[in-house]
């Protein structure tokens, strides 16, 4: 154990592990919601993210950007990544919409036992992610340097970046965005009145189809914007890229309480720390160890998560 | 409706009758004809798919190229190249090496390409008595295991790590070096050679996931920038060397990053961006393959229309060895095996000649070191001592 190496380093792997974290917090909406309203793990939702960095990566492609072009002029790079943000939001949200007609309504409508969607959940997984592998040859693609990375704050050792700002920012307003749309607006309150008692709702005149298809929607969004995020952090997509990812996410959700909005920001955020200091004090080699420990320890105290409760029940 | 569809189904069945028995009958035929040089088998066993495929694909294609200028004077079809593609997992080569053990007509094996699926795979290969040279598998304990049909064609990572420190020391003059390794057989045990070699330089050490298993290197890229190391060694492969290298650049860390033989491929640069890359130092257990004598660079060119990459000399050189013991009338396993142990062979790489464990005779080991090129290229620069 590198005691003298986590304190000396504390503040740096903090701001890198919440910027992992931000990542996994978008990424866990989209279990969140989904499990929230229909009690089922989409396990497809790590290829909803991955179509996200590839629709982003082709998208700049087609301004001629590669990973070995020159850095932009600050106006394009703005253009760029609202384009590059748009992309992903469209392509993830197609995607996971799709996943949602494909692979699951048809189970829905015939009334199958859970397992059953379990299975083409991950059957719908490995499918797109195969086919994204042989169509690219397994290869990874980069990312144009389109930020050019510089330090804005400086305490200490710690130095914050223009990016891991950009990166806990956004996914701080769009935590902020999807909370109110759930909570104030009408289409919300279709959603929390489905997840909480969806035969209820129905007689209520609420379209519960359409409340599944927009809850994988705003999942697909999410995971866009995490997916924009990913590569502009990591610098490479590849067509497992959502894999590990997921598993992360996932247990990010299950940490902050799944089913709960709010949870999945506090887990992902609380997962990408743990992440970064069990790396510090064990190395790096344990960071996984670490922060499924901590998973274990947090669910034996509290089995619902931190902010436990789920999307019907927390604010209905 | 129904009976139209079983119909055109029992048409297909019969099509698909007829041409396996055709298929059958043109097999038998040449196996049949066959005696003497022709008919049988040589197998390469590596990544041909997979996130490191481009080191078993360079292996693939050297080999491949000498079986075909043998075929070319000895008859079309006369040596056979089975492909097994192991994607360079542990866990998936027992099975394609069980599967390459039915396979009689094999007389040896160029492969397995990594040395992790050589510690999976070669006890099934000795227990069959099938000879194999690896042409880049540099793990130092797969010549200890007393597997009888072991042989490798290059210098191994005790060679290997010793050369990557000197150059640490000597020529980058390096005072403060962070190594790190991504927990595989081969690139934690070279990680561990340059350890022991470099002592009291290494002021940070770290083990990251294996390939595919992590892409985000922030812990390890803080640890080396507030280590204020200069150069970083990696024992690993190319994938997630070149991120490493992105985040470190990202990062704002300006040092050199070095790597091992796993490292030597554009990929390395395909991974980190050219930029990035550049400057880079990757070692090579063998000479570079661009160096290679006779008309090897310009016969790989022209069959496969890319340069020679790592290992694939080698790899030619390889199964040329097993060539010349079919020509030399070492048409069974238990021959060939003996021939190999005698053998003393002038290839376009080097020269070969085993000792009792298999390792290629201390006097023929060369280590040199790459630079990687703005264009993401490594680029011959030196020869290095490892002593």
């Amino acid at each position: 154990m590198n005691f003298s190496g986590l304190i000396h380093n504390l503040g740096p792997l903090t701001i890198t592990g919440l910027a992992q974290g931000a990542i996994y917090a978008l990424f866990a909406l989209g279990y969140t919601l989904v499990y929230g309203v229909l009690r089922l793990i989409n396990f497809a939702h790590s290829e909803v993210f991955m179509m996200g960095t590839y629709a982003t990566l082709i998208t700049w492609g087609f301004f001629g950007l590669n990973q070995n072009s020159a850095t932009p002029g600050l106006g394009s790079v703005l253009g760029y990544l609202v384009l590059g943000l748009i992309a992903a939001i469209i392509m993830s949200g197609v995607t996971a919409v799709v996943i949602e007609f494909v692979a699951y309504r048809p189970l829905r409508r015939r009334n199958a036992p859970p397992l059953a969607f379990l299975i083409t959940a991950i059957g719908a997984s490995t499918v797109i992610s195969e086919a994204v592998g042989v169509a690219t040859h397994r290869n990874l693609r980069g990312v144009p340097p389109l930020i050019k990375p510089a330090t804005v704050v400086h305490i200490g050792n710690t130095t914050i970046t223009n990016l891991q700002l950009l990166i806990i920012l956004l996914a701080l307003v769009m935590m902020a965005v999807l909370d109110v749309f759930i909570n104030r607006t009408r289409l919300g309150r279709g959603v929390r009145a489905v997840a909480q008692n969806p035969d209820g709702a129905a007689l209520m005149g609420v379209n519960k189809n359409r409340v599944i298809s927009l809850v994988f929607l705003l999942g697909g969004l999410m995971a866009g914007i995490a997916a924009v995020m990913y590569v502009l952090k990591i610098g490479d997509t590849r067509y497992d890229a959502g894999f590990n990812l997921g598993i992360s996410a996932f247990t990010a959700a299950v940490l902050g309480g799944i089913g709960n909005l709010r949870g999945a920001l506090l887990g992902g955020l609380v997962l990408g720390v743990a992440e970064n200091w069990g790396a510090g004090l064990f190395g790096t080699e344990w960071h996984q160890v670490v922060s499924f420990v901590l998973l274990i320890v947090i669910l034996m105290f509290r089995p619902t998560g931190l902010l436990g409760e789920s999307l019907g029940r927390a604010r209905a | 409706m129904r009976q139209g569809l079983v119909r055109a189904l029992g048409g297909v069945a019969v099509l698909a009758l007829v041409a396996g028995a055709a298929a059958c009958n043109s097999t038998s035929k040449t196996s049949s004809s066959s005696s003497g040089k022709c008919g049988h088998d040589i197998a390469f066993f590596g990544a041909l798919t997979g996130s490191e495929a481009n080191l078993g694909v360079n292996i693939e294609q050297g080999a491949e190229l000498a079986i075909d200028q043998y075929n070319q004077k000895n008859g079309a079809n006369c040596i056979k190249i089975d492909k097994f593609d192991s994607q360079g997992s542990e866990q998936l080569a027992p099975g394609v090496a069980r599967n390459l053990v039915t396979n009689k007509k094999i007389l040896g094996i160029v492969g397995p390409a990594f040395s992790g699926e050589s510690a999976a795979a070669d006890p099934i290969f000795d227990q069959a008595a099938i000879p194999l040279i690896t042409p880049s598998a540099t793990n130092p304990t797969l010549a200890t295991k007393g597997w009888k049909v072991f042989h490798r064609a290059v210098a191994n990572d005790q060679a290997q790590g010793p050369a990557v420190a000197n150059y640490i020391t000597n020529v980058l003059k390096a005072q403060k070096v962070f190594v790190a390794d991504d927990q595989s057989a081969y690139g934690a045990g070279l990680a561990d050679q340059v350890k022991a070699k470099l002592g009291s330089s290494v002021v940070g050490t770290d083990k990251t996931g294996a390939d595919g298993q992590q892409t985000d290197f922030s812990a390890t890229v803080q640890k080396i920038v507030s280590s204020g190391a200069t150069a970083f060694f990696y024992g690993g492969y190319y994938t997630n060397s070149g991120l490493l290298r992105k985040q470190l650049t990202q990062a704002g860390w300006k040092g050199t990053q070095l790597g091992g033989d796993g490292v030597n491929d554009p990929g390395y640069a395909k991974a980190a961006g050219n930029a990035a890359a550049a400057g880079s130092v990757v070692t090579l257990p063998a000479q570079p393959a661009t160096k290679a004598s006779g008309d090897f660079v310009s016969q790989y060119k022209a069959k496969w229309g890319v340069d020679a990459g790592t290992y694939s000399d080698v790899a030619y050189d390889a199964a040329n060895m097993f060539l010349q013991g079919i020509d030399a009338g070492n048409t069974t396993t238990a021959k060939m095996n003996t021939y190999l142990s005698t053998v003393n062979y002038q290839g376009v790489a080097n020269s070969y000649k085993f000792t009792s464990t298999g390792e290629l005779d201390p006097s023929l080991l060369k280590i040199w070191a790459f630079k990687v090129d703005a264009n993401g290229v490594p680029q011959p620069d030196q020869e290095v001592p490892s002593s």
